[in-house]
């Protein structure tokens, strides 16, 4: 192989090695299954590990014999462990990429047992070179390294709302089911291993307290393993958030059963007092957890108020914070995994808040970054581990485990969910039981508990850590590539893609008050109640400590609105910068379709008052301007968190850039007059929402406005600040704003639905700021149409339109 | 005595019948109805007003009057009490019963269709079958209306980005001059159909005799 003999030249094989990597890439697409080409051609990229080795070996030599400057130096010592490192990840980013490129395998197997593999043929190839493996799976790597960032993504990212909703189950399986697992199979392990004395191995020697530790070692489901499976099969919220919610939390139970069992297999008894002790330890190591968890995201919610002036090192304090608070709490030996969840969430509604949206962008994708490398790395690692480990095969051993496993598994969430369902409201079929049991994997987590074993204390180390290996390999090979056509054969509901759109929103939140009324109606406090209790009192208090700002006073709904709008200005950026200009068309064009079907519904009210007098008018205006001043401060304070709304950031030319792509776009959809040949919009596009505000807005906003303005014009702010927006008469009215096109158009429609109307006299009052773009102005108060046309634009979108009046002043 | 136990019996029994509770249940709640209304045979909107809890819920109005709406009682009636009796207010709540193990699909559906039609009724204040702007704005406004001005702001911004939402999702293709008149039922169930109504729109009704305890913390 050309290849092989490259690696030779010590100067060649750093530069071939993404070739190298590639080249085995392709070898794995098309030799998907078979193992014997596989490990041919993944035979390079070991070879140079080994070669790593013999540089060593040979470039020592020369440099201490020889005289003449070295021209070219080779001191591979220096960088080793940086740049294995490098290495692993990038071998398993790679192999990540690889599996996406061929779309049929990743959807028989999942990634996490083609990793496995890919592992098992490393390590397989380290060996047959004769190098010592690595001990990649020690514990101290994967517990301080690997561990952390999958379960900080898994934390920050927990959807909150159903996570709590189910706690008491999620906490009955995590606790009750895992200490029955440990118990069961470390039992009748135990029992197994006394009664086959005849065994030619040294079962016998087996002792209670080892079993019980194995047991407890063993059971605890992985949130590795059920993360990268469940990911791949798209189940409901309700059954993932269980496993998944299961598998974190069991930590405590683990951990605590570990150390104690750990600690008294040496001296051999367990008393009662233990015990008790250990229940105790149990909740401190639990509760522990999750405090000093709390404390770190408190103190990051708290932090995060104040970098409002440093953004880039905004996400840091997110992984810092929670970092700390997970080494933390292993100092005293709680659980890390519930301090790093409860971190994750307590911080991320505050946070959130606080951040900018680059800020936030950046946090989600190194999270997700971060923890997709090291499953990857994790599961690579397992497979390296295992030709590596030294292995003590015992048929009895293993098979009993593997069987226990799966009977104690089964037994244990058959069993909970019949006391469960006695409590739960919806309750859980036998089909989700089904899936709670056989969701059930094994993972790293296990491994590496089993290597900090001291080999002095067990001497069954070994054929432990076998075992442990293959339960984890049955699980994740057997249960977790059958387990997604088993959920498409049971017809197990699965989770709905579709984004949450503002209606759902409402009526999440209209639900919520309703039931709490309807509780608190009946009369008696039922969760709702105290979750209502504990909002209250996040509102009243805990929001104002942490987050900056206006925005601690914002309900969620408005929060909600925000981002949903934001998310769209960027959407409409994004698009109008892109060359997708067929796309953006329709949702401008179909807005027309919708639009003017609005005003109708306005008109009601308007007839309530049509007794409005003119003399009025300049009131309401000035209500209006007041109204746009404090619009504008809540948009501009807003804005800091928007992407497109950061000029200052963003650079201008950039901006500029988009904006006269904005220009381009418009007057073709000019150009364009036949709306209806025109498919419909996707559902909300940002331009019909929009186009929807604006028309709302100035058909009808005035006269709730007006009742209001009697106790509110006299603001003696509004009027300091109005000639601030008079003054600026350099707006154009014919900026590139994106809405524009819309404006001109909806404008006809607002003229004719005008002269239709009677009441001229209101209609003459709103049809004002639409004239204003449609052409020649209105010789008549230019100004106020100009006034009215930025609240418009003000009103209808915070994004573009507002970093337009932003960046006016620049504009040639 | 015995002949009105019986008696009492008989008509928890029809109750049960009527609105799927457990006697139990309907016992609880019984005492509850008696305790709002002051031991009287009705319920006026005062005695709901007077609930202490309930004077936070920023739609208090709106709970109250669902209770007192006559398209709630499930006889194609129209318009409002003004007093309920214990049955009608026990028809009310029937709307918050969970779904059981044993609920076959078909049922399910009845149930979500019943509990979305209790919401619906709750916004469509006329009774014109269909939820227009202006009611749709007035429920956003009265969720919002304990956040003060910033909601009062925002919530016709929220209401009329929510309803273009639901023109646009339902009648995808209309010509520039149609109107869009409101949210018809079936448009309101095809836009919350990601909330599974069935299973979320439900409250936990006791079986046993809390009343004395009052601390009835229950996790799910």
């Amino acid at each position: 192989m050309p290849s092989r003999t490259g690696s030779h030249s010590p100067a060649g094989f750093g530069k071939s090695l993404p070739e190298r990597g590639l080249l085995l890439l392709m070898v794995l697409v098309f030799l998907e299954g078979s193992v014997l080409p596989l490990g041919a051609a993944s035979s390079p990229d070991t070879s140079h590990q080994t070669n790593l080795g013999d540089h060593q070996g040979t470039h020592t030599g020369p440099n201490s014999t020889k005289k003449p400057f070295p021209v070219l130096a080779v001191e591979y010592d220096r960088v080793q462990i940086p740049f294995e490192i490098s290495l692993w990840v990038l071998l398993a980013s790679l192999m990540k990429l690889g599996f996406h490129l061929i779309p049929r395998l990743s959807s028989i197997v999942p990634e996490s047992c083609l990793l496995i593999v890919v592992g098992l043929l490393v390590g397989g190839l380290i060996k047959l070179a004769g190098e010592e493996v690595p001990p990649v799976l020690d514990s101290r790597l994967f517990f301080l390294c690997l561990l952390p960032p999958i379960i900080l993504d898994a934390g920050y990212f927990l959807p909150i709302r159903p996570f709590m909703e189910n706690l008491g189950t999620i906490l009955m399986f995590a606790v009750v089911g895992t200490l029955w697992n440990a118990f069961f199979i470390g039992g009748v392990l135990y029992g197994v291993a006394q009664i086959q004395p005849a065994n030619p191995s040294d079962l016998h020697q087996l002792e209670l307290l080892p079993c019980l530790l194995f047991g407890s070692i063993i059971s605890a489901v992985d949130p590795v393993a059920v993360l990268a499976v469940f990911e791949e099969i798209h189940i409901n919220e309700l059954l993932h958030i269980l496993v998944f919610g299961e598998s974190l939390l069991n930590d405590a139970v683990t951990v605590v059963l570990y150390h104690l069992f750990e600690e008294y297999a040496g001296v051999g008894t367990v008393t009662l007092l233990d015990g008790v002790l250990g229940v105790i330890s149990f909740f401190v190591v639990a509760l522990g957890g999750v405090l000093v968890g709390a404390i770190y995201g408190i103190l990051a919610a708290f932090t995060s108020r104040f970098t409002s002036h440093t953004r880039v090192i905004e996400p840091l304090f997110v992984f810092v914070y929670s970092y700390m608070a997970y080494l933390s709490a292993e100092i005293f030996h709680l659980s890390g995994i519930m301090a790093l969840i409860a971190c994750g969430a307590v911080m991320r509604p505050y946070v959130e808040a606080n951040i900018s949206h680059k800020s936030h962008t950046t946090i989600k994708y190194f999270l997700k970054m971060w923890s997709s490398v090291s499953e990857t790395l994790i599961f690579i690692f397992l497979g390296v581990a295992t030709v590596d480990g030294p292995h003590a095969w015992n048929w009895t051993f293993v098979t009993v485990t593997v069987i226990l496993c799966l009977v104690a598994r089964v037994i244990g969430v058959v069993g909970l969910t019949y006391v469960i369902n006695k409590f739960r409201i919806v309750k859980l079929t036998t089909k989700d039981q089904f899936i709670i049991a056989y969701g059930g994997l094994r993972g790293a987590i296990a491994f590496s508990l089993g290597f900090l074993l001291n080999q002095d204390h067990f001497p069954m180390r070994k054929m432990f850590l076998t075992a442990i290996i293959t339960v984890i390999f049955f699980t994740v090979f057997v249960q977790g590539m059958t387990i997604k056509p088993l959920v498409e054969l049971l017809a197990v509901k699965k989770k709905q893609e579709a984004k949450r759109s503002i209606n759902e929103e409402i009526h999440t939140q209209f639900l919520d008050h309703l039931l709490t009324g309807i509780e608190d109606i009946c009369g008696h406090y039922g969760h709702h109640h105290w979750k209502d209790k504990l909002n209250r009192f996040n509102k009243k208090y805990v929001k104002k400590c942490l987050i900056a700002g206006e925005r601690s006073k914002e309900p969620q709904l408005i929060a909600f609105y925000h981002k949903m709008e934001m998310k769209q200005a960027i959407e409409l950026v994004e698009s109008g910068g892109g060359v997708k200009l067929p796309s953006a068309m329709p949702s401008t064009v179909s807005m027309q379709n919708i639009q003017p079907k609005k005003p109708p519904p306005a008109k009601p009210v308007e007839r309530v008052l049509p007794q409005l007098p003119k003399g009025r008018e300049e009131e309401i205006r000035k209500i209006l301007r007041s109204n746009l001043q404090r619009t504008r401060q809540r948009l501009r304070s807003y804005n800091r968190h928007t992407l497109v709304a950061d000029p200052y950031e963003d650079g201008f030319s950039d901006l500029l850039i988009k904006k006269q792509r904005m220009v381009e776009l418009e007057k073709k959809i000019k150009e364009m007059s036949n709306y209806l040949t025109v498919p419909a919009a996707p559902p909300d596009s940002p331009t019909m929402c929009r186009a929807r505000l604006a028309s709302g807005r100035d058909t009808d906003f005035k006269p709730a406005q007006q009742q209001k303005g009697n106790k509110k014009c006299s603001d003696p702010q509004a009027y300091s600040m109005k000639p601030v927006s008079d003054s600026v008469p350099t707006i154009q009215v014919d900026l590139a704003s994106p809405q524009s096109p819309d404006s001109v158009n909806l404008l006809d429609e607002f003229r004719h639905a005008g002269q239709q109307q009677p009441e001229v006299e209101d209609q003459g009052l709103m049809m004002k700021p639409p004239s204003g773009p449609s052409g020649p102005n209105k010789p008549r108060e230019a100004d106020e149409a100009r006034d009215q046309q930025k609240l418009m634009r003000c009103l209808s979108d915070p994004g573009p339109s507002a970093d337009e009046d932003e960046d006016e002043p620049f504009l040639p | 005595m015995g002949a009105k136990q019986t008696r009492s019996a008989q008509k928890y029994q029809d109750l049960t019948d009527k609105t799927g509770f457990s006697p139990e249940q309907i016992k609880n709640l019984h005492k509850r109805f008696q305790q709002l209304s002051d031991n009287e045979e009705t319920i006026s909107r005062e005695n709901l007003e007077k609930i202490p809890a309930l004077a936070n819920n920023p739609i208090r109005k709106q709970i109250i009057d669902a209770f007192f709406d006559k398209r709630n009682q499930h006889q194609n009636e129209v318009g409002a009490f003004q007093e309920i009796g214990f049955e009608q207010f026990l028809m009310v709540m029937s709307h918050f019963r969970p779904p059981t193990l044993k609920t076959t699909e078909e049922e399910r559906e009845a149930m979500r269709k019943e509990k979305l039609r209790f919401l619906f009724n709750m916004h469509d204040t006329d009774n014109d079958g269909t939820i227009t702007l202006e009611e749709y704005r007035k429920v956003v406004e009265e969720l919002l209306s304990k956040s003060g001005a910033i909601g009062l702001e925002a919530a016709k911004a929220i209401a009329d980005a929510a309803m273009l939402e639901v023109a646009s999702t339902n009648v995808p293709h209309m010509a520039p001059d149609d109107f869009y008149e409101g949210i018809t039922f079936e448009h309101f169930e095809q836009i919350l159909k990601g909330l599974e109504m069935e299973s979320r729109m439900h409250i936990r009704f006791l079986d046993v005799d809390t009343m004395t305890m009052r601390c009835g913390k229950s996790k799910s």
